[in-house]
């Protein structure tokens, strides 16, 4: 089977968001003075913990970036544009039962009417097509799934006892939590091979597949959004507390606007535009997959448009400061230029700023996502994520017994990216943020 | 003040020229009236004429900044910018889609918004900033790690969560309150207890955290170690000195929403079917109804710039030292 990778606009930016990470990264390695704040974030237990957490959901939200096509018969490209994730998660993508279906249940949730051998109308639970094939009833897929949980679990330990030694970890909080990690994913691996662990949905998809879908959407939202913010905020702020006057003027004015819309109406006014311009124009896009990947993109795009003037309020105030400082003053007197005083001396004792709000943000734009979603101004109805995880499990709830477990998975996998987001976030403003006193 | 008070609300002129010119830009300028037609027609099947007579109905018909072919005045007043952004100065939010007057929908819409809102605003202040106080109070023990640890899960859960979760607890197992509804008088409390309930739930975990914060740094301060080595008790400092001088960025941040309570929550009202002018909103953006987008857009920047203002006066209230002139 031969491909095509494909590189789809959000793909692209988070190549760039990767390799900028990796090229700041090797220049802290390099400036010891840089490096300090970040082994204060190593010294704590939770930020390394939330770290561990952070780099699972990363890793697949990686996975699920790098597409490609399949090559059909005739040098024709199959229409559907897939991911290396897709790949891997095959069984989970394919095995499509027909509705809703418990978590490791092995029939579907509703009755309905079938033949029985003898040919007459009988009301029962039909089985699943993909869960639990030969197993014949409950009592034996219990049986099977204790046997899963704990083949999975020893080999998942085993794997994780295995990357402690190779890794030399030493922490006991981080070495537990890798355990449980691994212990974790062996299980549902084990157990997805044969059931749908957390069920199916409506249309019978699996729910563990999409709750691991929307993880991609989600941390593209939180983090393509910098790509606008960061440069928006930096330029803007420093420029107007560093020049004051007019520049300082016309900047404040423009923040001062846009900060001065409720933030939720302002984006929901810029995505229906934006929806306008996609629907009259729809020769932007070859595949269904590049229209939602485009309107993904938008949204971030139209977040960090709305979501820099506070960054920007923070960089003129510590500019504002800085610039009356000493040595700022010295560099003047030697003849500086102006923009040499920025880049060396300005913007390197901004960064610990940037850096907090950055992180500190992040979460915030993954909780948003979702609510963005419900309210109709989010991702594309066929994307993905948790916000229409949400919006397509939201009236379940209403059903007669209820169905959950879309609802719980989503919430689930939400709750844990932001709370490891948040901890990791709270660690890094405590390393980094010069106000607090520390020995 | 009242002189402050003029020059604040001509300085908010400027600012509000800004919006308008803003959303001027985003609704007409990006995409023409036509573009807007077209959607609204379906994009498909979709003749010149049925785009020409919806234009007429909405009064898109005309240019869009300046009119060549009128005479006098008209010039400027018989374009798209004047009969559709600039009105908005004068209040004149024009119908919406189905042929309503904007501005007598948000003036009946508001009022059960702000029955929602307020008494969520004001349970939640005293709420939160009592939780916040014990936490300072036991600060450094194990009670208040867990109220921080509380609290970080708190905020770590979506807004969302809480509604679907209460309304499946509170009125679906457990039949306490109507799931959904409205109603004015005194009738109307049990459909209000559940959105206000999960309205101040919600707001505990980012809010407290950040009161208490905000009494930690004030418990550094000299002036608390005056109090206690006057012998003063931990919570007499607590509640004379901390909680007085707190109150500068408490108001920074608590007094601008209030003008906005007006404009109610997007999420609470449409779960919880209240007919406000949050669900008004979102019941817009899905009719892809843009002149009630428009008018909220600039209902929300004057009701924020309100806010900023009322927040400069309510320092002179707390704070002798601060005079506005």
């Amino acid at each position: 089977m031969s491909f095509v990778p494909v590189v789809l606009w959000s793909d692209a930016l988070v190549y760039l968001l990767v390799a900028a990470g990796i090229a700041a990264a090797i220049y802290v390695r390099r400036h010891e003075h840089l490096l300090l704040p970040w082994r204060r974030v190593g010294k704590s237990s939770v930020a390394l913990v939330s770290l561990l957490v952070l780099s699972f959901f990363l890793l697949v939200g990686l996975l699920d970036t790098l597409h490609y096509r399949v090559v059909l018969k005739q040098g024709a490209y199959s229409p559907e544009v897939l991911s290396v994730f897709d790949r891997l998660a095959e069984p989970l993508r394919l095995h499509v039962e027909k509705t809703y279906s418990a978590p490791l249940a092995i029939t579907l949730y509703a009755k309905e009417s079938m033949l029985d051998s003898n040919g007459r109308v009988v009301r029962d639970y039909p089985r699943l097509k993909y869960a639990g094939v030969g197993i014949r009833d409950a009592a034996q897929r219990d049986a099977d799934v204790a046997r899963r949980v704990g083949t999975g679990a020893l080999l998942g330990l085993l794997m994780g006892g295995l990357v402690i030694r190779m890794a030399k970890v030493q922490r006991r909080a981080v070495a537990i939590s890798l355990l449980l990690i691994s212990a974790l994913f062996g299980v549902t691996l084990d157990l997805s091979l044969a059931y749908h662990v957390l069920g199916t949905d409506k249309v019978g998809q699996d729910v563990l597949y999409l709750s691991l879908k929307s993880i991609r959407t989600g941390l593209i939202i939180g983090s393509v959004t910098t790509l606008v913010t960061l440069p928006l905020a930096l330029f803007l702020g420093v420029a107007a507390g560093y020049f004051r006057g007019w520049v300082d003027d016309v900047i404040q004015y423009i923040y001062t606007v846009l900060s001065s819309i409720p933030s939720v109406l302002l984006i929901a006014a810029a995505v229906l535009m934006m929806q306008v311009t996609m629907d009259t124009h729809p020769g932007w896009f070859d595949t269904a997959a590049s229209r939602a990947d485009l309107r993904l993109v938008f949204l971030s795009l139209i977040l960090g448009m709305t979501s820099w003037t506070g960054l920007c309020r923070l960089l003129r105030g510590e500019t504002l400061k800085l610039r009356e400082m000493e040595y700022i003053q010295a560099a003047k007197s030697f003849g500086v230029s102006s923009m040499r005083i920025l880049s060396r001396h300005i913007v390197p004792n901004v960064m610990h700023i940037i850096l907090i709000s950055l992180v500190m943000d992040f979460s915030s734009l993954v909780l948003a996502e979702a609510v963005l979603s419900y309210v109709g101004v989010g991702v594309d109805p066929s994307m993905v994520s948790f916000g229409t995880m949400i919006n397509a499990a939201r009236l379940e709830m209403a059903r007669e017994p209820v169905v959950w477990w879309s609802l719980a998975s989503a919430f689930g996998f939400m709750l844990t990216l932001v709370l490891a987001a948040n901890l990791f976030a709270d660690s890094v403003r405590d390393a980094f943020d010069p106000r607090l006193n520390r020995s | 003040m009242i002189a402050y008070l003029i020059r604040r609300m001509l300085y908010a002129v400027p600012i509000l020229v800004g919006v308008n010119l803003l959303t001027f830009a985003l609704f007409f300028v990006v995409n023409t009236p036509d573009d807007m037609a077209r959607m609204q027609l379906g994009i498909k099947r979709v003749t010149p004429e049925a785009i020409r007579l919806w234009e007429q109905q909405k009064g898109y018909d005309k240019p869009l900044i300046f009119n060549r072919g009128a005479s006098g005045t008209g010039k400027i007043t018989e374009t798209i910018f004047w009969q559709k952004s600039a009105s908005m100065f004068w209040l004149d939010f024009g119908y919406s889609d189905d042929g309503r007057d904007i501005s007598r929908e948000i003036r009946t819409r508001m009022w059960p918004s702000l029955a929602i809102a307020l008494p969520t605003f004001l349970t939640g202040l005293v709420f939160y900033i009592s939780f916040a106080l014990v936490m300072t109070l036991f600060r450094a023990t194990l009670l208040d790690a867990a109220g921080v640890a509380l609290c970080v899960v708190l905020m770590s859960i979506s807004g969302l969560f809480y509604i679907i979760g209460g309304q499946f607890l509170i009125s679906k197992l457990w039949h306490l309150v109507p799931i959904s509804g409205f109603s004015g008088g005194i009738q109307g409390f049990r459909f209000v207890v559940l959105p206000v309930l999960i309205g101040v739930i919600s707001g505990i975990g980012s809010s407290s955290r950040w009161y208490r914060t905000i009494f930690l740094e004030e418990m550094g301060k000299d002036y608390v170690r005056t109090a206690r080595a006057k012998g003063l008790s931990e919570i007499g400092v607590l509640f004379t000195h901390v909680l007085k001088n707190a109150m500068i960025p408490i108001l920074t941040g608590v007094v601008v929403v209030i003008p906005l309570l007006f404009m109610g929550s997007l999420l609470t009202e449409s779960f919880f079917g209240i007919p406000g002018l949050g669900s008004y909103t979102i019941d817009a953006i899905n009719a892809q109804d843009f002149s009630i987008v428009r008018a909220m857009v600039f209902l929300g920047s004057l009701l924020y710039i309100a806010g900023l203002m009322l927040t400069d006066v309510s320092y002179t209230m707390v704070d002798p030292r601060v005079r506005l002139s």
